[in-house]
């Protein structure tokens, strides 16, 4: 698997640390259902089988952290973006 | 090997023809017995020239077997290479480049390969059929153990592996290009010309030691010359090509994803050892934009009544022994052909003057005709039966009638189709497709980016394809952007069709017809698995074992879903097909490590004073990659006399030990605090400039995570210290709150653990060595410079450095950093200032022991297991503010009082030792998990205290102080009585680190 | 038909043709008292759903052939030297089961107890084994702390002289050892047969027919099957499983790789794992050595791995046995795996009555084969989880009593 860091260029996937779904959000711990919230994003995993947006470290590299959308079903990637959002600070 | 050993010339090589150097001879040796061949030989082709046609035993009952192919689909011709440590079983003759002094043994055979004691095995074949294992060896109960299992696995395998490390070296290597060919075969040759031509980057990969594929097997024609002068001319115009990399010997042997394909060049198995720095094989990633996959096609057999014999061989491999090699590999030849290609077999076997005694064809329209030369044909008929002891002697054949006819013959070939060598295609989930025309699955769903030529898409004729090679070559090329053109092809020709009217099995005979000739798996096996409902081809398979051997089933695979069609009448596209996996052919285990092994496993670290503790007698123990000094020996002392005395001075006078390998973390920015804040339990917002603070940080699951204590050195920098063990999971911890988390921060990162060299210096005279290297006006007075106090300074005369009074020892302590190049000199000058106070390096042995006086957690203790409430540290959570892992930590079971918690325990009788990894289990009660309460994770003998301690987790252990309880360790039959202790053991009001 | 050597020679000398089916090619009926999907655990949860609750109108749907997941796909290997309470009984329970199968659904399984060995290379890793290896015998089961000296008795090929990180000793299990896997798959299915139990075939689960909160039965690609009571037991697809049933759980789906050479006389005698890498190794009864290693790390349903990993673990084996460089490597394969958020697996009803849960084995579902049988089975017929599998509920996660055998926290990729 070949991971095209938007830094970097294109990389083997061996530069990168896999940490899991990029799309939930760290709760908000003051809410009072926090510690629901918290099981619910520490724990439950959609685990979907085919395109999933994934959060990547390229720690062999430039150590930013990406966004991956990557298809469970045969590892193709579709995009790569830093996970840090537009506006957020480089 | 002497050279009169040598045998004067090899009896059954052709006077002229192939591609071998006559002109120089190759010594061998097989069994012993020395050989001679040529270079262009195989250990198989060299063995046929001198006319060894036993080569083999069996795996399962010991029948002689020869050569069946000339290629990597070999299952039976395995033997050992080479000996003693580089001593390589199973290896296929077929593939063994010949090389002066090769040295080759046959296996799976006792006392000898012409007579093997265990070949009565088949004689039991009716009772050793498909899985007979599973239905006995039950009873008595007890046998199975004593008797049966030994017994199974000592018939386990075939070769002999060696025993002592492999002296060889391999390499790992990554290239990239616009195109990976696969194959040298006209297809790939054509393909590799086109793209090459059109400027694109090619590799070409040959697993074979010569580039051309089936041209240098067959007698064709190219361009109106024979077919090698056409591939010598496209050879030397690749050559001359600066973007085309030919790789000869080089087997691509899987595809992964994104366009990554492994593969392995054998750099040095065709001479006795690998010259002068380099390696025996090289593995290779390649990366490739496209690819083409022309790997060609295998020819199949049919199962029959002793179709093993040695003499009984697959007609494209008499052709390549005829043709390319020159070797004579029978003196009067039958052909068995379900194929017009068969013929053609016939016809070279008479153009080089072996008598062709019979051609069996069972088909019968217009064979009579079309396969007519000098030899009888029998159309419409089968061969049912091969004959012969350790070698082929006679073939029955039986015509339509069922009339019968024994021929003698000493080489039977067999012609029975192709199927194209499309396991490549398959690696990232394709599967093959069924081709009813064919008779043959071909490449279904390909990897994307990939394109298949020639026969390997089961276009078996030439000009199919020199013209798919130059039309994928060309499409590759130009949707790289290159301009490509196909260009005009050559007029090529001079072979018989290659379609086969499949035939599986003949049945009738008396020997066993084999379908898998290195498992032994016989059509009898088959039905039997069809009878027990194992009829699935994978259950076929799992239940007989067949295609599990080392040739994965090459010439076995198709044959047996023929067998199963006609046992159940069902077409074979629906019996399924197994797909298949890598590699294509066996990799060398040492070539996919690499250099990675002994020493060089892995990277070693260093820290700065390294090279001055190994001049002052340390001895080092792993932690991570770095190596540390654990303890310092000196002569006449034990080590627990060493790591006594080294505490001791501590604790007295002073001491200094390498710190370095902490992770360190420079933190810089407005929302460094805040960073800080959300990621520790307790808060650093509050720090003052100057100072530095004890952390601990959780995991989101409330789990400790790690410790260690940051230094504010500005209002927004910090610099923070990690374990050694998690300095990278920290960063990328850290990174991932500051990217991700909460991008909004406005904060950077960067490691700088290999940048500071830092050394704790302890003990009550620390400051003392420390004022002779301090430069004015640094204050390192107890005021000026107070406990957990932090500042930059310089030491020396203007060397830069960090200052922290902080301590893990319990003494009053600092450490000090100084850029990594000044490491060496300043353990040296730190020695130096101290030698009036004895100051005495320290190990990670005594600085455990002083820890565990502390009662310190370390990573003994933070194993991802306890809670900061476990580890006795609830109090430093912050009650104002969040932190990663706060919430959950607050779960019930979390905060379950009788969770175990982190104590101190001592024996009673102070003579007694603890063990760490002992359990605790209360006084009187029996040594059963129900009674488990805890366990010990750090034990130390303690000099101060003079007897052993411990610290670890105990049930409701913080209400227990004082109480006993028993450490207990089965394992090496410790039992002892303990008093339940704070973890502070020594200097509990912590006044020493005052100063 | 009973099987034993008489058989073998009755039926060798009449010519092999009077053995019968090992199980039916059964056809789907309407209805069932309870569908088991999933042909790994699902066919030991039958067999003892049949043998020790007399509920025999079972039909266990597999959705390819009989074998085709991660029972046949694993490295074999069975043992219980496990660090947490929980985990430490309930693979001893199993152990316990492996020890009397080939008697008891008369099939010989092939169960080698030959020893495990986890080998250590430092003071803190020995430690750790001392924990270990108590706790095991606390929980009755069989341990032993080897020094280095014992180990090169055992590990004579092993390397003592050379290494990065030298070995220092082994935790050793002698009852650990391996099992022919795709007998299990057999033994099971023809004794939960011979019990009445209906075992089909290329039968996928495509929906679950729920009504009222109740479970009423599956939709398949063989048609709707009603029975008021379902067990999942598809390790590996049971997100998407249990996603047909509107369940989300604390699984992900991963990929390990497995590896083979070429048959070989015998030469590793026992299961061994490597403490300074990720390498496990044994020695089939064809003679090759299979081993393995670390997950690749990242979610995935393709069944396949990357190189990677395949040079980690090669990395590892020659790192512990140097003489096995020029051995070949003759085949690599890969399982999906449902890794559990703590590394556990997860036995428990769910909030749809008669739907029940058995997944998250993570890599170590093929040892605990008998023993998640015999408690799923349970479960099911009783509709309460037996004591050995209370630990396994889900509600763990949520509480904060996860069992967490590395530590590692909850990020499947780490365990």
């Amino acid at each position: 698997m070949r991971i095209k860091c938007p830094y970097c260029g294109e990389r083997d996937v061996s530069e990168f640390t896999y940490l899991g779904a990029a799309d939930p959000k760290r709760p908000d711990p003051a809410a009072p259902d926090a510690e629901s919230a918290f099981f619910e994003y520490a724990y439950i995993r959609d685990n979907p089988a085919g395109p999933m947006a994934e959060l990547w470290y390229h720690g062999g590299g430039c150590r930013s952290w990406l966004r991956v959308v990557r298809d469970t079903r045969n590892h193709e990637i579709e995009s790569v973006a830093p996970a840090r959002p537009e506006g957020g600070r480089r | 090997m002497t050279p009169r050993d040598v045998p004067e010339r090899e009896p059954f090589r052709l006077a002229s023809g192939g591609v071998i150097d006559r002109t120089r001879s190759l010594n061998f040796t097989f069994d012993g017995k020395a050989y001679a061949g040529h270079p262009g030989d195989t250990l198989a082709s060299a063995l046929l020239a001198n006319g060894e046609r036993l080569v083999g035993r069996s795996f399962k009952y010991h029948r002689p077997r020869g050569i069946f192919s000339a290629g990597a689909e070999e299952p039976n011709a395995l033997v050992e290479v080479r000996n003693a440590a580089r001593r390589e079983p199973n290896t296929r003759a077929t593939m063994v480049e010949l090389y002066e002094g090769l040295e080759a043994a046959s296996q799976n055979r006792w006392p000898s390969l012409k007579f093997d004691v265990q070949s009565i095995n088949g004689l039991m074949s009716p009772f050793f059929g498909a899985g007979f294992y599973y239905k006995t060896f039950m009873w008595p109960r007890k046998f199975w153990k004593l008797v049966y299992e030994p017994l199974i696995r000592r018939s386990a395998g075939l070769g002999r592996a060696a025993t002592e490390p492999d002296p060889d070296h391999y390499e790992k290597a990554f290239a990239h290009c616009d195109l990976l060919v696969i194959g040298s075969g006209p297809a790939g040759l054509m393909a590799a010309l086109t793209a090459g031509r059109a400027g694109a980057r090619v590799i070409l990969a040959e697993e074979d030691f010569m580039l051309g594929g089936r041209l240098l097997s067959e007698r064709l024609a190219i361009d109106g010359k024979p077919a090698w002068d056409w591939l010598r001319a496209v050879l030397t115009e690749l050559r001359g090509l600066d973007n085309v990399t030919l790789m000869p010997r080089t087997t691509v042997f899987g595809v992964y994803d994104g366009g990554t394909y492994g593969a392995v060049q054998r750099v040095a198995d065709h001479v006795p050892v690998p010259p002068g720095h380099q390696p025996r094989q090289r593995s290779w990633r390649i990366v490739a934009k496209r690819s083409v996959l022309a790997s060609g096609a295998i020819e199949r057999g049919i199962a029959f009544s002793g179709n093993d014999l040695p003499g009984v061989m697959l007609g494209s491999a008499v052709r390549s022994y005829l043709n390319r090699f020159a070797v004579v590999p029978g003196a009067r030849a039958v052909m068995f052909t379900t194929s017009d290609d068969g013929w053609t077999t016939a016809r070279d076997l008479a153009a080089c003057g072996i008598a062709v005694a019979a051609v069996v064809d069972p088909r019968k329209e217009g064979i009579e005709t079309k396969g007519a030369g000098p030899w009888p044909i029998f159309a419409g008929a089968v061969v049912k039966e091969a004959r012969g002891g350790r070698q082929l002697k006679s073939v029955i054949v039986r015509d339509e009638r069922g009339v019968e006819t024994e021929i003698g013959c000493d080489l039977l070939a067999v012609s029975n189709g192709w199927n194209p060598t499309l396991h490549l295609t398959c690696h990232l989930g394709g599967k093959p497709a069924w081709q009813e025309a064919l008779a043959a699955f071909v490449p279904g769903s390909v990897p994307k980016a990939m394109a298949v030529a020639g026969a390997a898409a089961g276009h078996l004729t030439l000009p199919e394809a020199l013209e798919d090679g130059a039309r994928l070559g060309a499409e590759a090329a130009g949707d790289l952007g290159f301009a490509a053109s196909v260009p005009a092809m050559p007029p090529a020709g001079g072979e018989e069709s290659a379609s086969a009217t499949p035939l599986w099995w003949v049945h009738g005979g008396r020997a066993a017809a084999f379908v898998d000739l290195q498992n032994d798996v016989t059509t009898k096996d088959i039905e039997l698995a069809r009878l027990e409902g194992y009829g699935a081809s994978e259950h076929v398979k799992r239940y007989t074992t067949l295609g599990m051997g080392t040739d994965q089933g090459k010439t076995a695979n198709v044959t047996a879903l023929g067998v199963l069609s006609e046992l159940t009448g069902a077409p074979i596209p629906a019996l399924g097909t197994t797909g298949f996996r890598p590699p294509y052919t066996p990799v060398t285990w040492g070539a996919l490590a690499g250099h990675h092994r002994g020493k060089n496993f892995r990277p070693k670290r260093l820290p700065p004073s390294h090279a001055w503790a190994e001049e002052n007698g340390a001895v080092f123990a792993d932690a991570g990659l770095w190596l540390r000094a654990q303890w310092y020996e000196r002569p006449g002392e034990t080590l627990q006399q060493s790591i006594a005395r080294e505490a001791a001075v501590v604790r007295r006078s002073v001491g200094v030990c390498d710190v370095s390998t902490l992770g360190k973390i420079d933190i810089q920015g407005p929302d460094a605090a805040t960073l800080l804040d959300r990621v520790y339990v307790n808060k650093f917002s509050t720090l003052k400039v100057g100072r530095a603070r004890y952390g601990l940080m959780l995991r989101e699951d409330g789990f400790a995570m790690d410790d260690g204590t940051t230094a504010r050195l500005g209002e927004q920098h910090f610099v923070m210290t990690t374990t050694t063990a998690n300095a990278g999971k920290v960063m990328q911890h850290l990174e991932f709150c500051r990217q991700v988390l909460w991008p909004e921060l406005d904060v950077r990162l960067v490691s700088v653990s290999d940048h500071w060299a830092q050394y704790a210096l302890a003990g009550p005279r620390s400051r003392d060595v420390l004022a002779k290297l301090v430069d004015a006006p640094f204050d390192i007075s107890n005021e000026g410079f107070p406990r957990m106090g932090a500042g930059e300074l310089t030491i020396c005369g203007g060397v830069p450095a960090r200052l922290f009074r902080v301590s893990f020892s319990g003494e009053m302590a600092y450490e000090i950093a100084v850029p990594a190049r000044y490491g060496d000199a300043a353990i040296r000058a730190l020695m130096q200032a101290g030698a009036e106070f004895d100051i005495t390096p320290y190990g990670t042995e005594a600085l455990n022991v002083l820890r565990i006086e502390k009662g310190h957690v370390s990573g003994a203790e933070i194993t991802g297991h306890a809670t900061a409430r476990d580890l006795g540290l609830a109090g430093m959570v912050a009650a104002d503010k969040d932190c990663i892992g706060k919430v959950l930590a607050q779960r019930p079971a979390l905060l379950d009082p009788a969770r175990p918690i982190v104590v101190g325990a001592k024996p009673v009788d102070p003579a007694q030792s603890l063990t760490a990894g002992s359990h605790f289990i209360p006084i009187g009660a029996e040594a059963i998990t129900t009674n488990d309460e805890g366990y010990l994770t750090s034990v130390a003998f303690s000099p101060v205290l003079g007897q052993d301690i411990g610290i670890g987790f105990l049930v409701r252990g913080r209400e227990r102080i004082g109480e006993r309880i028993r450490a207990v360790d089965l394992l090496r039959g410790h039992d002892v009585e303990c008093v339940v202790a704070s973890p502070v053991f020594y200097d509990a009001e912590g006044m020493r680190t005052h100063g | 038909m009973r099987y034993s050597a008489f058989a073998l020679l009755k039926n060798g000398l009449a010519g092999n043709r009077g053995w019968t089916l090992a199980w039916r090619k059964a056809e789907p009926k309407p209805a069932y008292d309870a569908i088991i999907v999933g042909g790994g655990h699902g066919l030991a949860t039958a067999y003892y759903l049949a043998k020790e609750h007399g509920v025999t109108n079972v039909a266990v749907l597999e959705k390819s052939y009989l074998g085709s997941g991660n029972i046949g796909r694993n490295t074999t290997i069975i043992r219980s030297n496990y660090l947490l309470p929980g985990n430490t009984a309930f693979y001893e329970r199993s152990m316990k089961l492996w020890e009397g199968l080939s008697q008891e659904l008369n099939f010989n399984t092939m169960v080698s107890q030959r020893g495990i060995l986890n080998v250590f290379h430092s003071d803190p890793q020995r430690n750790a084994y001392a924990r270990r290896g108590n706790a095991m015998r606390l929980a009755g089961v069989d341990a032993e702390l080897l020094n280095r000296d014992q180990v090169r008795d055992y590990l004579p090929f092993a390397d003592f002289d050379n290494a990065r990180f030298p070995i220092r000793g082994a935790l050793m299990q002698p009852r650990g050892g391996t099992v022919r896997h795709d007998a299990v798959v057999w033994g099971y299915a023809r004794a939960a047969d011979e019990r009445g139990v209906d075992i089909i075939e290329n039968c996928e689960v495509t929906g679950f027919r729920i009504e009222g909160g109740r479970v009423k039965g599956v939709e398949t690609t063989r048609g709707y099957i009603g029975a008021p009571k379902v067990g999942l037991a598809v390790a590996g697809s049971t997100s998407r499983v249990g996603a047909l049933a509107g369940l989300r759980l604390p699984i992900e789906a991963h990929v390990i790789q497995a590896f083979v050479t070429e048959g070989i006389k015998p030469l590793i005698d026992h299961v061994v794992t490597f403490g300074a890498g990720h390498f496990y190794v044994s020695q089939s009864d064809k003679g090759g050595l299979v081993f393995g290693g670390d997950i690749d790390g990242y979610n995935s349903y393709a069944q396949r791995g990357n190189l990677p990993v395949v040079e980690d673990v090669t990395e590892g084996g020659l790192a512990l046995f140097p003489s096995l460089a020029r051995l070949r490597v003759l085949r690599t394969w890969a399982g999906l795996l449902d890794m559990s958020m703590d590394g556990s697996p997860i036995f428990d009803k769910t909030d749809i009555a008669g739907l029940y849960l058995n997944c998250g084995w993570c890599y170590g579902g093929f040892k605990a084969t008998p023993a998640s049988g015999e408690a799923f089975a349970h479960l099911i017929a009783k509709d309460e989880p037996s004591d050995l599998i209370v630990p396994y509920r889900l509600d763990r996660y949520r509480r904060g009593a996860v069992l967490d055998e590395k530590g590692m926290g909850a990020q499947t990729s780490l365990h």
